[in-house]
């Protein structure tokens, strides 16, 4: 076996494109995906006409809030544009230079202080089925965002009111008396002149009205919390079932690295065992030179032992810029190995399948590019019975475990270590028996 | 004289197809034996059979795989490494003793000792069969099995393949040989097999089998159609 180790390691060396090509087509794959995994998305390009006054406010209760603080909030999650009129924003959007054009007329300063009229802005926005989907989804949330900032001024401002009432003072607003008593106060200066108050209807009538400020400055003062909860009637509390929360960055480094783990592994296994027919030579080693056992036991080791160390020199070499837990190196090794050599033994199996190394790296392509999606496709984005197909597929290859058993590894990430490398031992078995079977057929 | 080899009622099935049906003969110590017969006549098979490639249905060969140097059609090397590289690798699987010194001496006896730190892929098809026979005869075998050797050659190319197969049989190696041109057959083979439906149909001399065809036959490719028409597989 020894010899023909030192027989792939010569024939690798000499087929250098072959080997960079090889170690730099995942490398490269493997960033762009973790890339755009690590990234928020793009901010779109929007026109901005603002058609309001400079420097106009709305008067919400005793506050005045500025229209282009609005503005601000609501362009945050977009590459805002400012053009001048609602036309010159119309042919922006339809000469494809700005995604999107936002409106804000004139007269929303007064829609929204009006308090009985809505205030709208305009939205005209073109391009092709995915653009529409992404701008429309950008400017309904940063519109969410906006009108959440929105209503907490318009709560504060009907707080600040209720405090007024309670506790007396100045309201603000124009018009309002100044120096006003406040709820809290009168039960106890209407008792003064209850005592003073001779016994009959007057009293009574005294009594009652204090009765009244009793209760409606205690539950005037309830009111605030009402107010908050009406603004944001449902609140977020996140909890994480299993394991450690992942940052996305070191996830995108965990799939990278997996990917250039599958590819290398898969492809070196997969054309290592495709040479051997390709080159009439299968015969004639396994006449009795070396059984089909060993010759399998070679390749997987030789696949495994180059895309181990690939991505292993990858991990490290990432570590340094993003940060990872070196404390948990030994997992990151038992991950990686297992992963290898599940991967080198699915390349066994479909180089055993093929009758040339080119073949087999077409179909080992074909068989890998889907994985990847495949694995990343979260449960929830697709539907119940195509998520259970995808379930299948991504369960009966190594590509998902091996993702699995790096995110424990790196992140620890759930599940645990332990199922996902079960899952690669069992699934290196199986196509390691796929693969003696191929080699059985292929003589 | 013992035989160096024995085939003993040998057959091979794969599936429902019969390849190869109760086939003996004996094939002596420096003697060249050819094998003729149609397109899937069982040739290769039988070849393969007796090299171990694969391993027959029924019936034995006296010989272990590894007492038998296989060559097959298309030369079974490597193009990325040199004629040294492919014979040192062959001879360290073969466990030969002394590796290096049995490629010196394999190098010399089929005269690549010129080529040799060239790569098989850059050599002509003549001196890529001469590296695939020279790799069968590492393990020095007592019998070396050609599959259609010379079929990709020039004529140039396989006089000296030739040349070299009759060296080995002079030095008491047996040789058996398919081929698919009787006349190659004709000139070369000590004895002549023919198989038709995986059977064997005639084991004897090429003079033998002229006669067969009629007094006067002298063509060999003329009296082997004559005698598969009368007596091979489709004659019942």
């Amino acid at each position: 076996m020894r010899a023909l180790l030192r027989k792939d390691l010569l024939i690798l060396r000499r087929s250098r494109l072959l080997l960079a090509v090889l170690v730099l087509y995942p490398v490269v794959i493997a960033l762009l995906i973790g890339f755009a995994i690590s990234r928020a998305p793009s901010r779109p390009r929007v026109a901005i006409v603002d058609e309001t006054a400079p420097g106009e406010t709305i008067q919400v209760g005793s506050r005045r809030v500025q229209v282009g603080e609005y503005a601000h909030q609501l362009f945050s999650n977009v590459e805002p544009v400012a053009v001048g009129s609602r036309a010159q924003a119309r042919r922006q959007v339809a000469d494809g230079k700005v995604l999107a054009a936002v409106v804000i007329p004139s007269d929303i300063a007064a829609r929204v202080s009006s308090g009985t009229s809505q205030g709208q802005i305009e939205v005209l926005y073109n391009g092709d089925a995915l653009e529409q989907s992404l701008v429309r989804a950008q400017l309904r949330s940063a519109l969410a965002e906006a009108n959440l900032g929105f209503s907490r001024q318009i709560q504060d401002a009907a707080a600040e009111a209720i405090d007024a009432l309670v506790r007396g003072g100045s309201l603000g607003t124009l018009g309002a008396p100044s120096n006003l008593i406040g709820l809290e106060q009168i039960p106890g200066e209407l008792r003064r002149v209850i005592a003073r108050t001779p016994a009959g209807h007057d009293r009574e009538a005294l009594e009652r009205i204090a009765r009244f400020a009793d209760f409606a400055a205690a539950n005037l003062g309830v009111s605030k919390r009402v107010l908050a909860s009406v603004g944001q009637p449902i609140a977020i509390h996140t909890e994480l079932v299993h394991g450690r929360r992942t940052p996305l960055d070191s996830f995108a480094v965990v799939v990278a690295v997996a990917i250039s783990l599958m590819f290398l592994g898969v492809l070196l296994a997969a054309g290592g065992i495709a040479l051997e027919r390709e080159e009439h030579v299968l015969a004639r080693l396994v006449r009795g030179l070396i059984s089909r056992g060993a010759l399998l036991v070679e390749k997987v080791g030789l696949a495994a032992a180059c895309s181990f160390l690939v991505a292993l020199a990858m991990l490290a070499g990432v570590g340094i810029f993003v940060s990872l837990d070196w404390g948990r190196f030994p997992q990151w090794l038992l991950a990686l190995a297992c992963g290898a050599l599940a991967f080198a033994a699915l390349g066994t199996a479909i180089g055993s399948l093929a009758r040339d190394a080119r073949a087999a790296s077409i179909v080992a392509f074909l068989i890998l590019l889907p994985l990847i999606f495949l694995a990343l496709v979260p449960a929830g984005a697709v539907g119940h019975g195509f998520y259970d197909v995808i379930s299948v597929i991504s369960f009966v290859f190594p590509f998902k475990a091996a993702l699995q058993a790096l995110d424990a590894a790196v992140n620890g990430a759930s599940p645990s270590l332990g199922g996902p490398i079960a899952h690669l031992i069992g699934l290196t078995a199986l196509f390691a028996v796929l693969a003696r079977a191929g080699l059985r057929r292929a003589l | 004289m013992s035989a160096a080899l024995s085939v003993e009622a040998l057959g091979k099935r794969f599936g429902d197809l019969v390849a190869l049906e109760d086939v003996s003969f004996e094939l002596a110590p420096g003697e060249l034996l050819g094998v003729l017969g149609p397109n899937g006549a069982g040739k290769t098979t039988l070849l393969s059979a007796i090299a171990g490639v694969q391993p027959p249905s029924s019936g034995t060969v006296s010989l272990a795989p590894r007492q038998v140097g296989w060559a097959p059609q298309r030369a079974a090397l490597y193009g990325k490494l040199t004629v040294a590289e492919n014979l040192e690798l062959f001879a360290r699987l073969e466990r030969v003793a002394e590796p290096r010194a049995a490629v010196e001496a394999m190098l010399e006896q089929t005269g690549l000792g010129a080529r040799a730190g060239e790569q098989l892929a850059r050599l002509s098809g003549g001196n890529r069969q001469r590296v695939n026979v020279a790799a069968g005869l590492l393990g020095d075998p007592p019998v070396l099995a050609l599959d259609e050797p010379s079929a990709s050659l020039d004529p140039a190319q396989r006089e000296r393949l030739w040349t070299f197969v009759k060296e080995l049989t002079a030095t008491g190696r047996a040789v058996i040989f398919s081929t698919h041109n009787p006349a190659e057959a004709q000139r070369h083979a000590d004895r002549l097999l023919v198989l038709d439906g995986g059977r064997l149909r005639f084991d004897g001399t090429s003079g033998e089998l002229l006669a067969r065809a009629g007094a006067g036959e002298t063509d060999l490719e003329h009296a082997l159609v004559w005698f598969l028409e009368h007596e091979g597989a489709g004659a019942a």
